[in-house]
């Protein structure tokens, strides 16, 4: 198991062919307040880089990226009901969806931990 | 607000305290201001209406307009001042008691608002042909060259953006503000004194942008940060940004300049028509008359209402507004109400369409969503009559 970073502040962790992705407690902190949380459907596919989900806080609306390619096979509906777990456990509950990833070797192009610690630090 | 501009931002007397309080700081009307301290907007919001919130709002555009004659222990002052201004501003400024604030715009010749303000009489007798006039920080310089044409020499505008002018916001100001004000306590919503503070000769007007009961301070800069400096040593009193006056305004249903009020919409559209006096509507003498005194006769095709998104997806500015296939209305303001804890919006809707309750569609990311227009303000005001 896994957990790979894109600069956009998604996480990806992977088992096998499936990987959870949600956004970063570094993003989540950006934020502010978690007031809704839009997901995808299960079944729906997208491409690195889509938008598949939208965050927004009391002030604004912020899209979220698929950070590899793949097909949503399950979401994390709890968040609709509490939007504001994305504020306390972004990389934990917070989760926003499964992917089944299309091409894991998309996963080479982005960061580990540290690299994404790294990149936010300068920042 | 829809601001275009250029070279450094401009910094007020109280940026410094912003960076200590932890502020993070986003342009806004030329300025450097704090959108949100490190406690996030929502709780900044919760703590303005239960204790009391400070708001730098320096970046606005505080000013005097004299007589270029003086000022004088005259009522016959006032109403020299009055008639000058009355020709930019559908309001009766002529009425208005001494130490009394209005809620006013000014128009364009079609009727149009080109932005909104609060015009003060001084209380004080040896002050009269003096107004104390805000107007919004992105819109003064527009808004001061458009006063300086109309005074024509007859009056002089000083414009007063050097100083401090902040806002204490909330259930807990009267008490926090008495300790160093005790006059304060003695005002109503919509009046305002000149006080001083040891020598610091100041403006304390009973007014805000939130809903909540609270003051609006004009203070000299070296004494303004001193003064906010021990205001926030209050354990009441927090720092407020940006973003919770914007959800407090607009739970308070109150306009945005350049969102909610623009130069294509007229006062009666706005829902404002309260701003326009018995007087004024009968003598029709003031840019737009035509137009507005039409509307009011009539009723406008469009006009200003609340919106409720019925589930709990916020819908943002431009959101289009659907009745049925038809598009009928469109937001101009929206966003979350952390007080209510559901999404509100405002916007421009046909009148046919305008009333509470009625259903409507938002369309918020390609998908209708269902809503209802609501009373505004979503939250009772809670000012001091």
């Amino acid at each position: 198991m896994t957990t790979y970073y894109t600069k956009d502040h998604e996480w990806i962790r992977v088992e096998g062919d499936t990987g959870t992705v949600g956004i970063t407690a570094y993003a989540a902190g950006q934020l502010g307040d978690v007031v809704y949380v839009e997901l995808p459907e299960a079944g729906s596919n997208f491409a690195r880089g889509d938008e598949f989900a939208v965050v927004e806080s009391v002030k604004a609306a912020s899209d979220v990226y698929a950070p590899v390619s793949g097909s949503v096979v399950e979401v994390n509906s709890g968040l609709t009901d509490a939007p504001e777990t994305v504020g306390d456990a972004a990389e934990s509950d917070a989760w926003f969806v499964k992917l089944k990833l299309s091409d894991a070797a998309e996963l080479s192009g982005l960061m580990d931990q540290a690299a994404y610690t790294a990149f936010c630090e300068g920042l | 607000m829809a601001e275009t501009t250029t070279g450094p931002l401009k910094k007020t007397a109280l940026h410094a305290l912003h960076v200590e309080y932890g502020g993070k700081l986003v342009e806004f009307a030329g300025y450097e201001m704090p959108v949100q301290f490190p406690t996030g907007v929502k709780e900044e919001h919760l703590w303005t209406r239960s204790e009391a919130g400070l708001f730098d709002v320096s970046h606005m555009g505080p000013c005097f307009l004299t007589l270029a004659s003086g000022m004088r222990a005259d009522p016959a002052a006032h109403e020299e001042i009055a008639a000058l201004v009355e020709t930019l501003v559908p309001s009766d400024i002529r009425g208005l008691k001494p130490g009394q604030a209005r809620l006013t715009v000014l128009l364009n010749s079609e009727g149009g608002i080109l932005d909104d303000l609060i015009i003060t009489r001084p209380y004080e007798e040896d002050r009269q042909g003096e107004l104390y006039v805000v107007v919004n920080g992105a819109m003064k310089e527009q808004d001061w060259g458009i006063f300086e044409t109309a005074l024509a020499g007859r009056a002089v505008l000083t414009r007063a953006d050097d100083r401090v002018l902040f806002a204490l916001q909330g259930p807990k100001a009267e008490k926090v503000l008495s300790a160093y004000f005790p006059d304060c306590a003695g005002l109503k919503f919509m009046e305002s004194r000149r006080m001083m503070l040891d020598d610091a000769r100041c403006v304390v007007s009973r007014c805000g942008y939130t809903g909540e009961d609270g003051f609006e301070v004009l203070i000299p800069a070296e004494a303004g940060k001193e003064l906010v400096r021990l205001l926030l040593d209050d354990p009441c009193v927090r720092p407020i940004g940006l973003g919770a006056r914007d959800s407090l305004r607009l739970e308070a249903g109150l306009c945005l300049y350049g969102h909610d009020l623009t130069p294509e919409i007229s006062p009666v559209e706005a829902d404002l028509a309260w701003v326009i006096q018995k007087r004024r509507r009968e003598a029709g003498d003031f840019p737009g008359a035509e137009r507005i005194l039409g509307e009011i006769r009539d009723k406008p095709a469009r006009r200003r209402v609340g919106i409720r998104p019925l589930e709990r997806a916020p819908a943002r500015e431009g959101t289009e507004i659907f009745y049925g296939d038809n598009q009928i209305g469109i937001v101009t303001s929206g966003g979350f109400g952390p007080s209510v804890d559901h999404p509100v919006a405002m916007g421009y809707i046909e009148a046919a369409h305008a009333a509470p309750g009625t259903k409507v569609d938002l369309m918020v990311r390609g998908k209708a969503r269902p809503a209802e227009i609501a009373e505004l303000p979503f939250i009772p005001a809670r000012y001091k009559r």
